[in-house]
């Protein structure tokens, strides 16, 4: 296919073997696009998508053999390898592209102040406004009470692993902290609906089941709890052993070394993983949808009455039938991710300025 | 407690002799006050004034050790945090099956075989087949796509890329797994299903002499899509772990490799890829496990028909989670516990496939310590 391209023998005076030179695989490229246009749309079997994936089958084809030919067939596994790899990455970034472009450019189309300053509350099919009020505070609310929940609890839990934690016992907790960030979402969500909703609430409630945000906060909480702890223990495990021994030494009992030294120390660290899994529980579905109850009115109080949640707006406006309601879950959606990687990225930039030298 | 100071120690270096702190023998006396937690303030006190009590001995007035003081009361404040989370997987198993065991009791069918899910009706009649079949080929699909994939970046960001590159990337990898599930679906629901839906009917057009592509139209809400989404999803999952791991190959491996004449690829063959391989294989059953768990994505992009066959691109497919979340609207009281029970299911089975993933994981880090 390429002979053509082919150098001289002898051209190449280095102790390099004969090398292909880059021309020829642009050569390559354009034969196998050109060829699979050719069988594309010659015999009509499909259009441009085709067209690109059969031509990337036939590069890679082509520069197998045409490298083997010149540099040997190790080296030509070497660079089909090679170009597979590249091109499994541009395959990933394809639909970050396209998730990035909808959210943007169908999303602005209800970014407006009325969508920040509304409620569904008498919303109908036909009604073109509406908006998010009551789902952000819903969100705020519900993220909120379970951080105050899980941020002291995954933390003590994180210190008792690190700093007393001995033998079997505290393996047992960390394998099961471990295995509790892969539980489903939803798993939490029933576990709620179950033991808060189902058997405690009535008992608040004159007997009926109450659906309200601090249920949903409860289930964030769960999922919340084993990253916080995750995250906090390899932070406190960062922190350097002579720094904890210069307090002991100067006669600090343990408890306070651990408050005073060690968690400061870790302080930047433990932040960001708190705030990481703070944006995971924001972006939440599932829990919030099995015991909050979703209203679509402004709901101030995550005691007693249903809430809806940002991403439960999201998903309730995508399956509602009126003809304004995709905008309106777009512009949901991009609020959505703005406030889950504002959290994220700060996170990150956290972490990346405040490292622990080791 | 091993660090506190003994009181014969005390009686045979600080009498009441020593006059100046900077005179005692390094570690002996210096500061009893802060060794058993009182304020700061106090801590040094001068020996002289330490024997105005007049007791016998050097130690006589040093404080005596609580039995319950600050340090043993924020030992077991910890205790109990920690804790918690071995008190909450317990509870979710109690509550789970308290709430699923009246349902199960009221269905007139087998739980396990049965595919149709009228858990409504009088007599119910519920089963998780279909689901569990929904289940798994979805996240057979997502995983069939996203491995290869994941490992292909994971390979590119540690060794081909440049480094700058490489961590731009990877933040970008991690900011996809940051977006939430609800987005995912949406997009899928309103913008993948055109492409997935050509696909389809491509796949129709010229493979529909294998079992998974026949049928008819209409194409699209298939578990196709859904399994194409959840890829999506999984992907960073899998490359960030598989990417440390990959980075974590000693360099002495891969310059040995390279040393011995190996080309790239061979080097990461004989090198990186056998290195890695157990975090390969634990990145892979966490994105399993995320798969199988996934609920929100699933129940924008599914069609929901409750049946078992090969076929991926027909509009159908259900899943137990996204059962969940679509049927819980109008569940009533044995409703309700049939889908709790169909989510213990899902619980079991997902907290398997994480402790299988984990204890890869664990293992491993035993080694790499061992060996570093």
């Amino acid at each position: 296919m390429s002979t053509t391209t082919l150098p001289a023998p002898g051209q190449n005076p280095t102790l390099h073997t004969k090398r292909l030179p880059a021309v020829a695989f642009l050569g390559i490229a354009v034969v196998a696009l050109g060829v699979s246009a050719a069988i594309c749309y010659g015999t009509g079997l499909g259009g441009w998508v085709l067209t690109l994936v059969i031509g990337l089958v036939l590069y890679m084809v082509g520069v197998y053999f045409a490298v083997r030919a010149v540099e040997g067939s190790r080296s030509a596994r070497n660079r089909t390898w090679s170009a597979l790899i590249h091109s499994a990455f541009v395959l990933a970034v394809l639909p970050l592209a396209s998730v990035t472009w909808t959210l943007i450019s169908k999303g602005m189309e209800r970014f407006d102040g009325d969508f920040f300053n509304s409620s569904m509350n008498n919303i109908g099919a036909r009604d073109p406004n509406g908006g998010a009020y009551h789902a952000i505070i819903g969100t705020l609310e519900q993220v909120g009470i379970a951080a105050l929940i899980t941020i002291p609890l995954g933390v003590l839990g994180a210190i008792y692993i690190v700093e007393y934690g001995r033998g079997r016992f505290t393996f047992l907790i960390r394998f099961f902290v471990d295995v509790m960030t892969g539980i489903p979402s939803i798993v939490a969500g029933l576990f709620v609906l179950a033991f808060w909703v189902l058997i405690v609430s009535p008992w608040f409630n004159n007997g009926a089941p109450a659906f309200s945000g601090f249920a949903a906060a409860l289930a964030l909480s769960v999922l919340m709890l084993p990253t916080i702890v995750r995250s906090t223990e390899e932070m406190l495990r960062l922190v350097p052993a002579p720094l904890r021994e210069g307090s002991y030494a100067l006669g600090v009992p343990k408890w306070k070394t651990i408050l005073k030294i060690v968690i400061p120390t870790a302080l930047p660290g433990i932040v960001t993983g708190i705030m990481l899994s703070i944006a995971r529980a924001a972006g939440e579905t599932a829990p919030v949808l099995l015991v909050a109850g979703g209203s679509a009115a402004i709901n101030f109080n995550p005691f007693t009455g249903q809430q809806g949640s940002l991403s439960l707006f999201v998903f309730q406006q995508a399956g509602d039938a009126s003809r304004f309601a995709p905008a309106r879950a777009w512009t949901g959606a991009l609020t959505l991710v703005a406030l889950v990687l504002i959290l994220t990225i700060a996170a990150k930039l956290l972490a990346r300025r405040n490292r622990i030298p080791r | 407690m091993a660090d506190r100071h003994s009181r014969s120690a005390d009686v045979s270096t600080g009498g009441p002799g020593v006059t100046n702190s900077h005179a005692r023998p390094a570690g002996a006396t210096a500061s009893t006050g802060v060794l058993d937690g009182r304020s700061g303030g106090d801590a040094p006190v001068p020996p002289d004034l330490r024997h105005t009590g007049g007791g016998l001995g050097g130690g006589g007035s040093l404080p005596r050790r609580k039995g319950f003081g600050a340090e043993n009361a924020f030992r077991g404040l910890t205790l109990a945090a920690g804790t918690m989370v071995l008190v909450i997987i317990v509870a979710i198993t109690i509550f789970l099956v308290a709430k699923a065991i009246p349902a199960l009791q009221a269905n007139d069918a087998n739980f396990l075989t049965t595919k149709e899910w009228f858990a409504n009706e009088t007599p119910a009649r519920f089963g998780i087949a279909a689901l569990a079949w929904g289940t798994v080929v979805s996240a057979v699909i997502a995983l069939l796509v996203a491995v290869p994939i994941a490992l292909g970046i994971a390979l590119y960001l540690s060794h081909y890329a440049n480094k700058r590159i490489a961590t731009v990337l990877g933040f970008l990898i991690d900011l996809l797994a940051a977006v939430p599930s609800v987005v995912y679906g949406l997009w899928g629901l309103m913008v993948f299903i055109d492409p997935v839906r050509d696909l389809s009917v491509w796949l129709n057009k010229y493979f529909s002499w294998l079992p998974f592509f026949n049928g008819e139209a209409p194409f699209g809400r298939s578990l196709l899509l859904g399994g194409l989404v959840l890829a999506i999803m999984v992907l960073p999952i899998i490359t960030s772990l598989s990417r440390e791991v990959f980075m974590q190959t000693p360099t002495a491996n891969e310059e040995a490799a390279l040393a011995l004449g190996a080309t790239k690829w061979e080097m990461i063959r004989t090198a990186v890829l056998p290195y890695g391989r157990p975090g390969v294989i634990a990145s892979v059953m966490l994105g399993l496990g995320r798969a199988l768990g996934e609920t929100i994505a699933l129940a924008m992009t599914l069609g929901f028909l409750n049946v078992i066959s090969l076929n991926v691109i027909e509009n159908g497919g259900n899943s137990i989670a996204a059962n969940i979340a679509n049927g819980f609207g109008e569940a009533g009281e044995i409703g309700r516990g049939a889908l709790i029970a169909s989510g213990l299911v899902l619980f079991t089975i997902t907290l398997i496939v994480n402790m299988i993933a984990r204890a890869i994981i664990y293992r491993r880090r035993e080694f790499t310590e061992s060996a570093a």
